[in-house]
């Protein structure tokens, strides 16, 4: 498996080396800039949709894992690195304004990204995929938003809850900042990451979940999508996985994510990372409720 | 001979009625920017008045969308759309337009609820630097429009109004407003509504561009509004203006009046998750208005009125029902209502959860 894809990654390189003749295959050949971050646990508000008694509930807090050492990538992908993808035909050609050059790839769908991490990973031997939603917040750290709504809007009628969020989703608002900026403008966080919660959003693999939890806040079911991901930024979204540009949901309410983008963590084991991830439920033990 | 007497009997019929009008009480107003509406009386025991209204026309650059596009757009008072003016049947409207020097064009109005010279269009053109004062009486009762109309200076009427020169006249009779059964009809609140159709042109990698002057941003623009397709429709403005901090508000158990203008194109106003309880679709309050509208129809150049007394707490889009207007193009407000569920108009009897699994046939 490993092998084929080292043939693979061997074979594109020898391509581009013979396009471009002039050049070293060491500059041609794309060398994630990573930050590797130790393994550690951390309290997290869970991804996703909580119910209780039919009634829709406030997210629990979990205890999240990160179970091995983790490598990300120290900002997003740019649109130069995009850009080699698709002239190497691995990614989809996507709207010319979201490709300016020196500044991170925005209006990418989850598909791109997808797109974007298979051909890295060919190219380089190494497997790349987007993080979880808790390998981002624990990546994003003290960048990590958490604003989830009171939980004594559990017991009110549901329009309650309604106007909440709608309030919410206004105090966002004021903190668009339009266009795009240069790596690294938003400066880094506390793990030299940069650009987290800045004004790109980033697309996580981790899929929409919903979720009943019973009196002990143990969840009993879940449904899971995963045609919507979870996206991650100044604020937790839900977006279907085509989207390029997001807009605001149903009747235009909510604060939709200013830009798409993302980038990528090095699995160095993904047997494991797949093993976390099926883990997931059992870790919602520390509920804080 | 003859003529001289016509003409003297003409002159004193022109000078009799004004001069009885120049004697009614005088009221002046403060006009307020959309979508509120200066205090009025719903209904009135006065006598008729003469009801005095100041309109500045303001050119200026404004921002349309969260995208940052910019707009040379022209107002009234600043705002788009201009001021809702109320009165009531029978009073005189007197308008002070003032065109400041700093403007680069001349403006006048027309108000369709005015009669004779082009809705007052002919006798109010002001260049830069002039104001103009004009009368007119209140003859019939409803929500009309007034726009800019700039004639006889240039082919520019339909840019004047798609830059932001509308608002609305209300006209009250004298006793309110009334059902089909004459039965009174009140608010607790009013909102107006402009809903304006933009058109931005595009560089040749399809951004919005934007222009220093409207002079710059004339041709462009015309070439791009004679093909009918707008940038952008929205209320107040700009996309999302009336959204979030600045959703409307109200109360479950409040009658809100909704007056919609559309100076150029159609509308069809939907309130979702509620409806139009009585509604002026035409906007003129001599006609019965219609009850327990879906959805209603306003025509391009016309306003039109609903009543609505909200039943349910939580956040009601007011939208063109042309969603890809609503959604695409940004013709969506909302209300913003406090109070509490009915779970007898609605409730959720059991939550999203998975389908369950067939059971075994036998």
């Amino acid at each position: 498996m490993l092998g084929a894809a080292a043939i693979l990654a061997a074979a594109a390189i020898s391509a581009l080396a013979l396009e471009h003749g002039a050049e070293p295959e060491a500059v041609r050949r794309p060398i994630p800039d990573l930050v590797e971050l130790q393994a550690g646990h951390f309290r997290h508000r869970a991804a996703g949709e909580f119910s209780r008694d039919g009634r829709p509930v406030t997210a629990p807090i979990v205890m999240a894992e990160i179970t091995r050492k983790l490598a990300v990538m120290r900002h997003q992908v740019t649109a130069a690195d995009y850009q080699r993808c698709v002239e190497a035909e691995a990614c989809p050609v996507v709207d010319h304004d979201g490709a300016v050059p020196g500044l991170p790839m925005v209006k990418v769908s989850w598909r791109d990204a997808h797109a974007y991490a298979s051909w890295l990973s060919r190219e380089t031997g190494e497997l790349y995929r987007l993080p979880t939603d808790e390998e981002w917040a624990y990546a994003a750290a003290g960048r990590f938003q958490d604003d989830a709504l009171p939980e004594n809007l559990d017991f009110g009628d549901h329009s309650q809850r309604r106007l909440a969020i709608y309030d919410r989703d206004a105090r966002r608002r004021e903190m668009l900042d339009p266009a795009p900026r240069p790596v690294g403008s938003f400066g880094a966080n506390e793990n030299g990451l940069l650009d987290m919660a800045g004004n790109v959003w980033e697309w996580t693999d981790t899929c929409y979940t919903r979720n009943t939890l019973d009196a002990r806040g143990e969840v009993v079911a879940t449904t899971a999508n995963c045609g919507i991901r979870v996206v991650e930024g100044r604020h937790r979204t839900y977006m279907s996985d085509f989207i390029r540009d997001a807009r605001a949901g149903g009747c235009s309410i909510g604060t939709p994510p200013r830009h798409l983008g993302f980038r990528l963590v090095r699995d160095d084991d993904p047997w494991g990372a797949r093993h976390q991830v099926s883990a997931w439920a059992r870790r919602l033990l520390g509920l804080s409720i | 001979m003859i003529a001289q007497t016509a003409i003297r009997a003409a002159v004193a019929l022109v000078f009799v009625a004004p001069a009885l009008a120049q004697e009614l009480p005088r009221q002046k107003i403060e006009l307020v920017a959309p979508p509120f509406v200066h205090p009025h009386e719903q209904a009135t025991e006065q006598g008729p008045k003469i009801v005095e209204f100041r309109l500045t026309a303001e050119e200026k650059q404004i921002v349309i969308d969260d995208a940052g596009t910019k707009l040379q757009a022209m107002t009234f008072n600043g705002s788009i759309p201009a001021p809702m003016m109320v009165v009531h049947e029978g009073d005189y409207v007197e308008v002070t337009l003032v065109n400041p020097a700093t403007n680069s064009m001349p403006h006048n109005i027309d108000f369709h609820s005015a009669t004779g010279a082009s809705g007052g269009g002919d006798l109010t053109l002001v260049n830069p630097g002039e104001q103009v004062v004009l009368r007119w009486k209140a003859t019939r009762t409803g929500v009309f429009v007034y726009h800019c109309i700039p004639g006889g200076v240039g082919p520019m009427v339909p840019w004047h109004i798609a830059s932001g020169m509308s608002g609305v006249v209300m006209v009250l009779p004298r006793d309110g407003l009334k059902d089909r059964g004459r039965k009174p009809l009140r608010y607790d609140r009013v909102y107006y509504l402009g809903e304006q159709d933009f058109y931005v042109p595009r560089d040749a990698k399809g951004r919005f561009r934007s222009y220093d002057t409207h002079i710059d941003a004339f041709a462009d623009t015309m070439d791009l509004m004679r093909k009918l397709v707008p940038t952008h429709v929205v209320f107040n403005g700009r996309v999302g203006a009336l959204t979030g901090r600045n959703a409307m508000p109200a109360k479950v158990g409040e009658t809100v009046l909704i007056v919609h203008s559309q100076a150029d194109r159609d509308s069809r106003p939907h309130l979702v998750g509620g409806h139009g309880d009585y509604v002026w679709e035409s906007g003129k309050f001599s006609n019965p208005p219609e009850t327990d509208l879906e959805t209603w129809f306003i025509r391009g150049g016309s306003a039109g009125a609903a009543l609505y007394t909200f039943l349910q707490p939580g956040v009601y889009a007011y939208v063109n029902h042309n969603m890809v207007e609503a959604f695409e193009l940004g013709a969506t407000a909302h209300f913003r209502v406090e109070g509490a569920w009915s779970d007898d108009l609605m409730t959720r009897i059991k939550a999203p959860e998975a389908i369950p699994a067939k059971a075994s046939l036998r």
